[in-house]
């Protein structure tokens, strides 16, 4: 567990070097997280395709499952911020709410309906390429 | 008896114990209300802890900043806990891999819809513009929100907040909506959830299965680089 600890953190940390040298506007933990997923497909590669189970490190395995099924409990000090702005919330709260709700719904449809069309596309090429290899 | 809870509850406010004990036990409760409704999308824990928590501390007329003083070290976890999202995504790269183009296109859909939607509502419902730039960069991950909020000129606060109740809104109706869209995929739910609702709806689709949450994990991490490069552009167009 400290392995794995030190391993999320160092990349952390890793993430908030790297971030300020090359003044990247994404903030230290994401490039964090880019770099640590980097580092473990690389990682996987080196080894046998054949253990997939086996892939990552089980000690980081389960803290970080632990970390990421209580993940919403880390959102809830700045969702309290809010009541620091409660003047604005009532004020505005048609476009607030419209906004939220509208753009919200809206991100989720288009994104799940590109995906969707597009696999779905692929999926229908794949078979019209392997009927046409069948056909001579 | 007024008296008596003052004498009691003077010398802990200070603490950082006591608002992370609070936090954690609202947290509880709203987890296990939720359970006891039927793991209703509507009861989302994240947002029932913090009616709870905010309803605490405007009864004890507590300042903001002093409950921070000790929540920090909750929020503090959120950064690890971004970092431990790459442990599901390099577990299903290959499952990535075989999507690439899909995911592409979708995500530069879904972070235009997510920004252009939500200043273009706000606008449109004649909201301030500090609310409509606030609006902006909600669809990501709550730290890179804020950071991006600071940097086009909005309320890096109001914009937390904006991201938290839209990752709510992305797990309450998520589901539901891609359903009635005929679409079912485990992929889909998990990178629409990331996209549009970031960490808050990718919680809720870890229910899924590994798989829904690796794109999750993906739509958090690719839509919060996306947005940070895109949001400033869009914005200037705007003006």
């Amino acid at each position: 567990m400290v392995v794995a600890l030190l391993v999320l953190l160092g990349s952390e940390l890793l993430g908030e070097l790297i971030r300020g040298l090359l003044h990247l506007p994404v903030p230290g933990p994401v490039v964090g997280m880019v770099l640590l997923a980097c580092f473990l497909i690389i990682k996987d590669r080196n080894k046998a395709a054949s253990d997939e189970e086996e892939r990552i490190p089980t000690a980081l395995d389960t803290v970080s499952g632990s970390l990421i099924a209580n993940m919403g409990l880390m959102f809830v000090p700045a969702g309290v911020g809010v009541i620091s702005e409660a003047h604005l919330l009532q004020s505005q709260w048609l476009p607030i709410v419209g906004g939220l709700v509208g753009s919200t719904v809206l991100s989720l449809a288009v994104t799940a309906i590109i995906m969707h069309y597009e696999s779905n596309l692929r999926e229908k090429q794949r078979l019209a390429v392997s009927r046409e290899e069948k056909l001579p | 008896m007024n008296h008596a809870l003052i004498a009691l509850w003077a010398p802990l406010a200070p603490s950082p114990l006591l608002w992370i004990v609070l936090t954690l036990g609202a947290y509880a409760l709203a987890r296990l209300l939720q359970r006891l409704g039927r793991e209703a999308a509507f009861i989302n824990p994240v947002l029932v802890a913090i009616v709870v928590m905010g309803v605490i501390l405007i009864a004890t007329r507590t300042p903001y900043k002093d409950y921070l003083e000790g929540a920090q070290f909750i929020n503090f976890l959120l950064g690890p806990t971004t970092v431990a999202l790459a442990v599901p995504l390099a577990r299903n790269f290959h499952q990535v891999r075989t999507t690439l183009r899909g995911v592409s296109l979708a995500l530069i859909g879904g972070s235009i819809a997510s920004i252009v939607g939500g200043v273009g509502l706000v606008w449109i419902l004649g909201g301030s513009r500090d609310v409509a730039l606030s609006m902006a960069p909600k669809g990501v991950t709550t730290p890179i929100a804020m950071a991006v909020s600071q940097q086009i000129g909005g309320i890096p606060a109001l914009t937390a907040a904006f991201a938290i109740i839209a990752g709510i809104i992305a797990a309450i109706v998520g589901r539901r909506l891609l359903s009635r869209l005929n679409i079912e995929d485990g992929r889909e739910h998990g990178f629409a959830a990331g996209v549009a609702g970031s960490g808050v709806a990718a919680a809720q689709v870890t229910s899924l299965g590994s798989l829904a949450a690796a794109f999750a994990a993906l739509g958090i991490a690719l839509n919060g680089v996306l947005t940070a490069l895109i949001a400033p552009i869009i914005i200037r167009l705007w003006q």
